[in-house]
This record gives C-alpha cells, sequence and structure tokens, in this order.
C-alpha cells in the first residue's frame, strides 16, 4: 500500500482536491447573469429536479440582490448550495440552455447558484421559520437530502420532526460521498447544520430496525423511510475480501473523515466499474498521489453510463481505461491483493444493452496494490424485508404512489434512493423530500 | 452593412471621407465635441495624432471657472457599462492665455485638421467681441457658442439659459457675428420644447452653422447606502448634463427637426451618444455633415475612431458612395408627420422555425405587452427533434442521458406567428435574440395608400367607411 516516501506533500494533495467549479466573484457573477436571456416557460426550470426558478434568480443576482436569489433557490431546494456543487449541470438545468444553441456555450447556472447561496450565507438560516405546532409527530428513518429536506419541509408547516440516522454526521451521501473536489466536507456539514436550525430532533448512530420501526408506527403520526442503499454491489469473484480490495464509498469517505494525507492509497490503483462513482473514486485516487490510475469496464467506451464532462475529468487527471474488462477474480501475492484477473468481453448487439460474451483465451492480468469496487450500491434488502407488509418492485426498492410518497403500509412514506423508480442525484432526493413531505402533510391535515 | 459578406476583393474603391463644413476642411467628419477629452493641446495632439479629424475646444471664458470634485455619474445596463453619462463639471478650469497658446500650438501643428473653438461669457457685447476675436487671432478655424450647457452656468445666465430663450440666442449670435471673420455654429440645448424655435433665432441672428444636442437635464441616480445623489459632493448633489449612447434617440430627431426645418438650412454638426460608425452614419443620413463625439472617448480613450473610420469606409464601399457629400441629410426628407404615414401599409412578423432556439421572450413580450398574437406549442422532443434538420446540433448525449437543448419536461416550445391578429408592432423581432430569426414581412392589403390625414378628408367626404377596430382584443 501507501509508501510513505511517495507521498505528495499536504499541501500538493489539497491543491489537487481544490474545487473544480471554484466560486465566482461578484464582477464575474455579473456578468454571466446578464448572459440569461430569461427565458419564458424556461428549458432550465423544466429539467430542474426541484424546478427551481432559474432565470428568476439569475435576474435578482444581476441586480444585485443575492439575498433575493438565495430565496429563491432555497425556497425550491433547501440543499441549494451543495446542489450548486454538485448537480451534473451539464446534463440538467444548463443542458437544457437555450444559449447551447445560440453561443454553443449554456450560462454557468450552477456557479450562480452557488454564488448567490454562498453570499446569501450570513442571513439564509433565517428564512425559514418552524411553523404553528400542529401537534403531530413525524419520525423520519435517514438524514440525507431526502429525509432532512422532508423534515425541513414538516417544521414549515408546524409539525414535529425526529430524524434517526445511524452513522455519526447527517446529511447522507452529501457529507460523506460525494468527490471533495466538488463538495467539501466543511460545507456539506455547514448546510446540513443550517437545515437543521428550523428546529428537527436529529439522533445520530440511531439505527433503527424493523422492531423499532413497527414501534415508531404506532408511537407517530407518520413514519418517512429515507434510508437510501445499502453495500457497494459485489463483483462475485474469487478474492474480493481480501486486504487492499475497496468499496469506493468507503474510499470516498475516508477522504471527508482523515486529514488527506492519512488516506490509505495505493501505488498502482485498479478501478472497477463505468458509472460516475467509478469515476469520482479514480480521480480521488490519482489526487492522493497514486502514480498509476486505471478504470476497468465490461464494455466498451460509449457504453459506459458515466457522464461526458466526468469521463473528460478522469482524461485531465490522467486517468488509464481498460475496457471490455470482465474481472474474474482478485490476484493474491502474500495474503494481499495484487491485480485482477480480467476476462476480454465483446457486447452482442447495441450499446449497454447488448449482451456481453467472453473472448475465450484473452484472459489478462491488470497489476494493481488497490482494488476499488464502483458498481453501484445494492438496495437494503433485510430491513426493507422485514417491514411487514411492504411492498417492494422487482429491484427491492420501495413502491410508493407516486404524488404522496405512501408506501402500502398504513402511515409510512418512503422517498430517496430507496424508494422505486428514484433518480441518482442529490436534487432528485430533495425533491423526493419535498413530495414526501406534501404526501405527509395531506394526511396529518386529514 | 452585412458583416457575413466582405466586399469583394477585385472592388476595393477608395473613399473620401474628407469633407467641408462652412467652408472649413476636415478629412473626416469625426470630430471631438466640447467637452473634457478637448481640455488641452495635449489631449488634442494625442486626438489628431490618433485620427480625429476636427475637435471644438473645450468653452473658453475669460476667467477659468472653479469646479467641484466629484463631478460624473453613469448609468450602466444589465452588465454593460455607461450606457448614459451625466457631469456637472462646467466649462475650462484653465486661464484664457494658456488655452489661446494652445490652440496657437494646435493650428501651427495640424493646420489640415478642423479646429473649433467653444466660447461662453457673460451676456454682454463687448465680454464676446473680447472673447471672440481672441479666439480667433489664436487661429480658431471657426466658433462654437455654447448656448448648451444645463448645469452651473446656467444659474449664472449663460449657457442654457441663452439657449433655452430664442430672442436672447438671436442677439448673442448677431453681436458675435458683428466682429467674427470664421464661422459661427451655435450649440442648441435639448431642454428646450421645440429645438427648431431656437434654431431659427440662431439663423436670424446670422449663424453660420449648428450643432447639437448639448446634454440633457438629468439626475442619474441616488446612492442607496448614503441617499445621496449621484455624482455626490460632501453630500449634495445637482442636476448635470446626460449623454451618451442612451441620448442618441432624442438627439437623432432634434437633428432632424433642425434638417427639416426650411427656416434654418444650415450645416448641422451632430452631436448625442455615437459609439459606433453606424450612429454617426446615421446623424449624417438625417443631416449632419460632421458629427462629435464625447462620451465614447470618455469610455475608451481616443483610438475607437480608427473603428469609427474603418466601419463608415466600408459601408461606403458597400453602398457605392464616395463622399460623404453622398449621403450626408439622405433619410432627413422621410422624416415625417404621423399624419402622413400610409394607413394602409401592413408587416406581420414571421419567426424561422430552423434558427429559433425556443427561449419563450417574443411569446411573453406579444402575450403581455403587446397583441396576443403568438401561438405557443408544447412539441414532444421525439417530435421536435423528427422536425427538425439540424438536430444533431440540438441533440446532446452523455453517459446514460439523451437530451435535447432547449427541452425540458419532455418537451420543446415552438412559437408561431398568428398573422391574422398580429398587427406588425415590431416587439417579438425586437426581443429575440437570435439574428433574422423573427423577420417582418410586408402583406399586401391590396389597398391604395392613405395617409391619416387623408382618411380624415374621405372620411368627411363619405367616401371611406371607418376603419374597424381589431376584433381579436
Amino acid at each position: 500500500m501507501s509508501d510513505p516516501n511517495s507521498r505528495l506533500s499536504i499541501e500538493q494533495i489539497d491543491r489537487n482536491f481544490a474545487e473544480i467549479h471554484p466560486p465566482l466573484t461578484p464582477d464575474e457573477a455579473l456578468t454571466e447573469s446578464a448572459r440569461c436571456l430569461y427565458c419564458f416557460d424556461a428549458p432550465c426550470v423544466r429539467s430542474c429536479p426541484t424546478a427551481i426558478d432559474i432565470p428568476g434568480f439569475i435576474r435578482h443576482i444581476m441586480h444585485r440582490n443575492p439575498v433575493g436569489a438565495a430565496k429563491t433557490i432555497l425556497d425550491a431546494n433547501i440543499f441549494g448550495g451543495s446542489c450548486a456543487r454538485i448537480c451534473p449541470t451539464e446534463v440538467l438545468c444548463e443542458g437544457a440552455c437555450v444559449d447551447n444553441t445560440m453561443l454553443k456555450q449554456p450560462v454557468q447556472i450552477g456557479r450562480l447558484q452557488r454564488f448567490a447561496c454562498d453570499t446569501a450565507e450570513p442571513v439564509s438560516s433565517s428564512f425559514y421559520k418552524a411553523g404553528e405546532s400542529t401537534g403531530k409527530r413525524v419520525a423520519i428513518i435517514g438524514a440525507g437530502p431526502c429525509g432532512l429536506t422532508c423534515a425541513h419541509e414538516l417544521r414549515k408547516r408546524g409539525h414535529a420532526v425526529s430524524v434517526f440516522e445511524s452513522r455519526e454526521v447527517a446529511g447522507g451521501l452529501n457529507s460523506l460521498g460525494i468527490a471533495r473536489y466538488k463538495l467539501t466536507t466543511e460545507f456539506a456539514l455547514s448546510e446540513v447544520a443550517r437545515v437543521s436550525e428550523i428546529g428537527i430532533d436529529l439522533h445520530l448512530e440511531h439505527a433503527v430496525d424493523g422492531a423499532e420501526l413497527a414501534g415508531m408506527l404506532a408511537d407517530y403520526d407518520a413514519v418517512l423511510l429515507a434510508v437510501g442503499l445499502g453495500k457497494t454491489a459485489s463483483l462475485n469473484v474469487p478474492g474480493e475480501n481480501l486486504d487492499g480490495v475497496w468499496e469506493s464509498l468507503d474510499f470516498i469517505f475516508q477522504t471527508h473523515t482523515l486529514p488527506l494525507n492519512q488516506c490509505k492509497i495505493g501505488q498502482n490503483v485498479l478501478v472497477i466499474g463505468g458509472g460516475n462513482t467509478a469515476m469520482d473514486a479514480a480521480n480521488a485516487a490519482k489526487m492522493l498521489g497514486a502514480q498509476r490510475v486505471t478504470i476497468a469496464y465490461r464494455r466498451d467506451a460509449e457504453s459506459m453510463p458515466a457522464f461526458k464532462h466526468e469521463y473528460e475529468l478522469t482524461q485531465k487527471e490522467g486517468i488509464q481505461f481498460a475496457w471490455n474488462a470482465a474481472p474474474a477474480s482478485i490476484v493474491e501475492r502474500n495474503g494481499k491483493a495484487a491485480g485482477v484477473l480480467f476476462e476480454k468481453t465483446r457486447s452482442v448487439g447495441e450499446g449497454r444493452r447488448g449482451k456481453l460474451e467472453v473472448v475465450e483465451g484473452e484472459s489478462f492480468t491488470l497489476e494493481a496494490d488497490m482494488v476499488i469496487k464502483a458498481l453501484g450500491q445494492d438496495v437494503l434488502l433485510d430491513f426493507l424485508q422485514s417491514v411487514p407488509g411492504l411492498k417492494l418492485d422487482d429491484k427491492g426498492r420501495i413502491a410508493v404512489q407516486p404524488e404522496t410518497h405512501a408506501t402500502s403500509v398504513a402511515k409510512l412514506f418512503a422517498g430517496g434512493d430507496c424508494q422505486a423508480g428514484a433518480g441518482e442525484e442529490v436534487v432528485i432526493a430533495v425533491q423526493s423530500g419535498k413530495q414526501s413531505a406534501a404526501g405527509i402533510h395531506a394526511l396529518l391535515q386529514g | 452593412m452585412s458583416e457575413s459578406k466582405a466586399t469583394n476583393g477585385s472592388a476595393w474603391p477608395a473613399v473620401d471621407l474628407s469633407i467641408e463644413f462652412c467652408g472649413i476642411k476636415a478629412p473626416n467628419p469625426f470630430w471631438l465635441a466640447s467637452a473634457p477629452p478637448t481640455n488641452s493641446e495635449y489631449q488634442i495632439r494625442r486626438a489628431f495624432e490618433a485620427g480625429w479629424g476636427g475637435a471644438v475646444w473645450k468653452t473658453l471664458a475669460h476667467e477659468p471657472i472653479v469646479n467641484v470634485s466629484s463631478r460624473y455619474g453613469a448609468v450602466d445596463y444589465d452588465g454593460r457599462k455607461v450606457m448614459g453619462l451625466n457631469n456637472i463639471e462646467l466649462i475650462t478650469d484653465r486661464t484664457l492665455d494658456v488655452n489661446l497658446r494652445e490652440i496657437a500650438n494646435i493650428k501651427r501643428d495640424f493646420p489640415n485638421h478642423a479646429l473649433f473653438v467653444s466660447l461662453m461669457v457673460d451676456s454682454k457685447r463687448d465680454v464676446w467681441h473680447n472673447i471672440v476675436k481672441q479666439a480667433e487671432d489664436a487661429g480658431a478655424d471657426g466658433l462654437e457658442l455654447n448656448f448648451g450647457c444645463p448645469h452651473g452656468m446656467s444659474e449664472r445666465g449663460m449657457g442654457a439659459a441663452v439657449g433655452q430663450v430664442p430672442e436672447y440666442t438671436k442677439m448673442i449670435v448677431e453681436w458675435v457675428k458683428e466682429v467674427a471673420r470664421t464661422p459661427v455654429m451655435v450649440k442648441l440645448t435639448p431642454n428646450v420644447t421645440d429645438v427648431a424655435a431656437v434654431g431659427r433665432a440662431a439663423k436670424e441672428g446670422g449663424a453660420d452653422a449648428i450643432s447639437l444636442i448639448n446634454t440633457i437635464n438629468s439626475i442619474v441616480g441616488v446612492d442607496l447606502d448614503t441617499f445621496t445623489p449621484k455624482p455626490q459632493v460632501a453630500g449634495l448633489g445637482s442636476h448635470g448634463g446626460y449623454c451618451g449612447p442612451a441620448v442618441k434617440p432624442i438627439a437623432l430627431n432634434m437633428v432632424s427637426q433642425i434638417a427639416n426645418d426650411e427656416g434654418i438650412r444650415l450645416p448641422i454638426s451632430g452631436i448625442g451618444g455615437i459609439q459606433a460608425w453606424q450612429d454617426a452614419v446615421e446623424f449624417m443620413l438625417l443631416g449632419s455633415s460632421s458629427v462629435q463625439v464625447c462620451t465614447a472617448v470618455m469610455h475608451y480613450g481616443f483610438r475607437i475612431v480608427e473603428q469609427l473610420i474603418s466601419g463608415m469606409s466600408n459601408w461606403m464601399r458597400e453602398k457605392n458612395f464616395h463622399a460623404t457629400t453622398d449621403f450626408v441629410g439622405k433619410s432627413a426628407s422621410r422624416i415625417r408627420s404621423w399624419g402622413d404615414l400610409d394607413l394602409n401599409y401592413k408587416v406581420v412578423a414571421q419567426i424561422d422555425e430552423q434558427k429559433c432556439i425556443n427561449c419563450g421572450l417574443c411569446y411573453i413580450a406579444c402575450e403581455d405587452g403587446c397583441h396576443q398574437s403568438i401561438r405557443i406549442e408544447p412539441v414532444p422532443e421525439q417530435e421536435f427533434i423528427a422536425r427538425h434538420p439540424d438536430h444533431d446540433q440540438r441533440v446532446f448525449e452523455s453517459g446514460c442521458k439523451s437530451f435535447v437543448h432547449g427541452a425540458g419536461a419532455g418537451y420543446v416550445n415552438s412559437f408561431t406567428i398568428n398573422q391574422d391578429t398580429c398587427v406588425g408592432c415590431n416587439m417579438c423581432s425586437l426581443v429575440c435574440p437570435v439574428r433574422d430569426c423573427i423577420t417582418m414581412q410586408p402583406i399586401p392589403t391590396g389597398k391604395e395608400s392613405m395617409s391619416w390625414k387623408q382618411y380624415q378628408d374621405l372620411l368627411a367626404e363619405g367616401k371611406v367607411a371607418p376603419i374597424q377596430p381589431p376584433t381579436h382584443a
């Protein structure tokens, strides 16, 4: 693993992890805001899962009213500060921007949103107050973006909310699971603190099991499941539990919980997967000082699910790619992972849906002293199946009524990644939290 | 001028920008207005070296005035600086001797450039006689009488205080003409109800030329933190003179009023918000033989004259004009009374769907401000792509996502004009950000031309039925 002599200086690592979208200066923000055409029925708004009034907040910025801009943003999305930093805007608001057609360059909506939220930070926590008490009580399992958004919305409507979080910090993946060069831990935690200021009864390191949930359903007026997902999916190959094999989320967690120069890193890192998390993990490995980082994906480049801009970032970092490489086993040396044996694949049929075949006799080994699995997360099937009467879809996610987020169990709602049909982005989890709150509120109002 | 199509290389005719203004020759019509950029020999030397064809020396007086600090305020517009500029600076704050010596130096070194000298003194005959002689003795090619300054000097009975009263204007011009050996140009203030009345008074007094407009009375703004007007002087402000791009339309109107007044018929030097060569051409088309510039130079420096010269020259090449006299005044006669305009002429808007970027600005402008004549149709993404031959420009793929620029929630807004109700107001084409996307198309009405004046007569004679109001609103 890490050779102390080859480690980068802490200054260099800090520089490597500098934010990829640094804040705009006030002059940059004014100039950029003046580019916005202020579209009617704007495509950017329609492409935002939380439907932020983007032309509206940009016009506030242009007219030097960043507080008004922040209020517009946070009214629609209480996690507007982190969404500004981490949303894949290229495939959401900025992808829809009509300036792509006219000028081949969208307005930098994400960075303007960050400017507004950052500038208004000293006052934005006073935007929202808890509503007059209704005497109703809601329990929320999971303090990720969905759970906290729902809690915030319910508090505005006067309901008492208790949130139970199994980890030692709130914020869910927003606090620990996002590449650190996109979102700093400090900012994520400060945002959670601001959201919680409305008066949320937060219980950290409090995992809820099926039995406790049953008690909550009796005790509270409503319960929201916003538990997210579980461990990284398994490769199902020999050697997967060897020392030196990491789950991508654990690998990224450490960049948030440890000083960067104390994070574990290999010299020669192999990342398995082709999604955005694989790109994040590979970039972080390189930034931490790995000399060689390779992403191995079982299909070809065109089939890779990672966004174009994420792939481009890996190219800037000098990440190598091994295409059509399906892991067959982890190579062991001295009881530790020393590489991965791959089988060469080919796709029969079009794109990502084509059937994969192994090309016989062309297996190969890539050396590595650190192997990171980045295959997406499994659902928390054991827990969900322990809830009597809870209907799941064929992927093990909780089935809900789309309008209300009500589950098959009375008084039980679900939102975020654990809910059927959920998307992968934080902004989608936030919208899910808003919708869940509306559904719960409707129930509580009777 | 079309930027996309350069003038053919084989046809690169020489154009002559030189002008003759009241007998004074200048290498080009681009002059500097009497203002801070013409305060000194140093500045005018730099200006002439940069390419300016003439200048009006900042207004002389017998005694230097005292200025305040600060002096300028600006209007910015949605990210662009200095759409309009306002000042409370007065006339020259240098001694007459120094100014006269420097005028002589400039004329010695730049004999072929036009150098007018602006004058403003107490409204006394002998005082005017004296300054006129001194300016001419120093070598001025011509004199510009400053009857326009709206601030400061007007409180002392000078500047606009003269220019706002035709009788005073005429009287002082007469005094000046009693001794002047060079052409006398009168600079008019826009702060009047009828600028032509003052122009006629100047003519009656014997003026040889008119320049306009001087600055417009203005308060440029108020500081929202200190509650003081801008620009502020120890917490107070005063109305000042407004200029810059924002005033150009007001100036063009006044230039056309002077140009079209049969009682005037004098050479015009046009002033007011000229930034680009197009602005200068417009002033000239409406009757200015020369143009004067200040704000653009104060913003960007003398170097802008290169763009002015090049732009006007290339436009003249494209239009086959060889000299500025080929086009000076060409559009003036097209400015008429509203009552002379043809009621039976009709244009309607047309949107080029292939160029449209689906921003919806035309729609909301028409819907809320105009005549509700644009249809909005949400077209499902797939159908939109099928309709669009350049869809490869509109469709973007990234990872597992594919989407369309301008789309959202699965649809793209398509906009079309309801030509039955469109009144041809132009508004949609004005707000459309895409070049040539919305064009105004003439529609044959099959009716004879009929002005409102003719309509009144025909109505009285019972020869036409009353025109019905629009039915859709």
